[in-house]
């Protein structure tokens, strides 16, 4: 499948500071793709970068085939970004806002797609509503629609559901859901790791401007604990399984195994030394326990 | 196109929105202007022959608000946009940078002529005669907004502060379209000031502006559209080389 989102060795310097150092990967068309990292990693300076918002200071970036900076117009007609600031225009109303918008990228009459998206988002009552009399996450709704309005291949979610209630996140999930589904490729940043994790298929993470992995969802987090074991022993831990432990927490302790079929040789052994396993229990990793691991600097 | 037709409009209706604040606030004190000095000047030796003082000050004022009004529209318009963010919706379309500059020009050319129309309007009964040459009158209208329009988007893409616009247009355009011969012909001027004066675009604005009425000025008018035109293809050239390298908008 080719790729809707090409990043090539891009670095992004302000003076001495290293925004972004030599990133590079691949979305193929169709995916929905995650990129994470802490604050002041680098995601937004490099959504600033596809989305021509700043300039790379090397390296290229091409959206669905075109190159960001020398054919900008076909990249950004290819592209939806909803920004990360809660940003509007304090003189237009809803509808007027989207019209604009429409008008920006050569749309003269858009209004079907528009109440589609109004109704989609649960913004139609308040379609003529002025934009400052709209709540933070109604506003919000507002961006997505101006992202979406030239119906564009590739969208980017700079982190759209900081600060915005439970009720919105599920529809606004849904109705991404629902356009990954028709085929659009979706990048999406977020502070909430379980989204992450519900809906990508594929992940980026950044650190320090630097690309410090990139697997599919189940890769990454098949690399990592889970094959950690939590067991509460009628006796002590046998010698010969002391190399596997990582760790105690009251009366149980933490195994580490290579694979979960290792579970076989502990249980073997513990019967052979007449310990009797009281609890057990794996313990399942998550996005988050990879993601602190590696930003802590540790490897998979 | 239809890219740089929406962005015109947009800007349009921005300043249409606030026009109590945009058009008739410079129209009324273009009118406080007129009142006070064709009162305190009204014994003041004619300065063309056959044109009284209160007739000659119009087309003056009328230029210099032309000319201030189209500096605020494009500066305040990218300022505002720039400071609350939402300029972010114009820099992600497909916008080329002759499309970004022309839209805010043409929006800033037409604000400008719209309140010089206003002043017009509120000072007709000043006596100003019919433009002896109307083209000449349309010709600086809409060079001297072009001019005042460009260095408007300049200093609302080089500002990142309301003081920094504020310092740009109270040192910089208030003295230029103030010492410029609005209120008096430069012909009465010291040689030195008549000389600085000379070297201010806006003095060839009014003064072509004037001929364009009353068939005299002070310069030849094709000398003062050589000069406006050329400080035009200037500050454009300017402005369109810093939007296209995206400076202070795309960092």
């Amino acid at each position: 499948m080719s790729s809707a989102l090409s990043i090539q060795h891009v670095s992004k310097r302000f003076g001495d500071f290293t925004a972004l150092d030599d990133v590079g990967f691949d979305v193929a068309e169709g995916e929905f793709f995650a990129l994470l990292g802490p604050n002041g990693a680098g995601k937004t300076t490099l959504i600033s970068a596809m989305a021509g918002l700043s300039r790379p200071s090397s390296g290229t970036i091409r959206v669905m085939g075109h190159d960001v900076v020398n054919d900008f117009r076909a990249a950004r007609m290819k592209l939806g970004v909803v920004p990360q600031e809660l940003v509007f225009d304090p003189f237009l109303s809803v509808r007027e806002t989207l019209r604009f918008q429409s008008g920006y990228f050569g749309i003269a009459k858009n209004d079907d797609w528009i109440d589609e998206m109004l109704v989609k988002l649960g913004l139609d009552d308040k379609a003529d509503s002025n934009m400052r009399a709209l709540s933070g996450g109604m506003k919000r709704r507002v961006m997505v629609a101006q992202a979406l309005v030239h119906r564009p291949p590739v969208i980017v979610l700079d982190e759209p559901t900081a600060g915005v209630d439970v009720e919105l996140r599920q529809s606004l999930w849904a109705f991404v859901r629902e356009l990954n589904g028709a085929g659009h490729t979706i990048v999406l940043t977020t502070h909430y790791l379980e989204e992450a994790e519900t809906l990508c298929s594929r992940i980026a993470m950044l650190k320090k401007g630097r690309l410090i992995a990139l697997e599919s969802k189940d890769r990454l987090l098949s690399h990592s604990a889970a094959r950690e074991v939590s067991l509460k022993l009628g006796g002590p831990l046998p010698e010969e399984l002391s190399a596997l432990k990582v760790g105690q927490e009251d009366n149980r302790v933490i195994l580490r195994l290579e694979t979960i079929a290792g579970l076989e040789h502990v249980l073997a052994t513990l019967r052979t030394n007449s310990v009797e396993v009281r609890e057990l229990s794996v313990i399942e990793t998550d996005l988050e326990s990879v993601f602190v691991k590696l930003m802590n600097g540790g490897s998979l | 196109m239809h890219g740089f037709l929406t962005l015109l409009k947009k800007e349009l209706v921005r300043f249409w929105k606030v026009s109590f604040q945009t058009v008739a606030a410079p129209v009324l004190m273009a009118l406080m202007y007129q009142l006070i000095f064709s009162h305190v000047m009204s014994r003041h030796a004619d300065i063309y022959p056959g044109v009284s003082y209160t007739a000659f000050l119009i087309p003056g004022l009328v230029m210099m608000s032309m000319a201030q009004n189209a500096f605020a529209n494009g500066s305040s318009s990218l300022i505002q946009s720039k400071i609350t963010g939402n300029i972010v919706f114009i820099l992600l379309p497909p916008l080329g940078p002759l499309e970004f500059f022309a839209a805010y020009l043409l929006a800033a050319v037409v604000r400008g002529l719209v309140v010089g129309l206003g002043v017009i309007v509120v000072t007709s009964g000043f006596g100003l005669p019919m433009p002896a040459h109307p083209l000449w009158v349309a010709l600086f209208a809409v060079l001297g907004c072009g001019v005042l329009g460009t260095l408007g988007v300049i200093a609302g893409i080089w500002a990142e502060k309301f003081d920094q616009l504020a310092a740009f247009q109270n040192f910089l355009i208030m003295p230029l379209t103030f010492l410029s011969g609005v209120f008096y012909s430069i012909n009465s001027l010291p040689d030195f000031w008549r000389t600085v004066s000379h070297l201010n675009p806006v003095f060839y604005m009014i003064d072509g502006f004037r001929f364009g009425f009353f068939g005299q000025a002070d310069i030849n008018p094709a000398i003062s559209a050589g000069v406006v035109g050329t400080s035009f293809l200037l500050l454009a050239g300017l402005a369109l080389r810093l939007i296209a390298k995206g400076y202070k908008l795309r960092h």
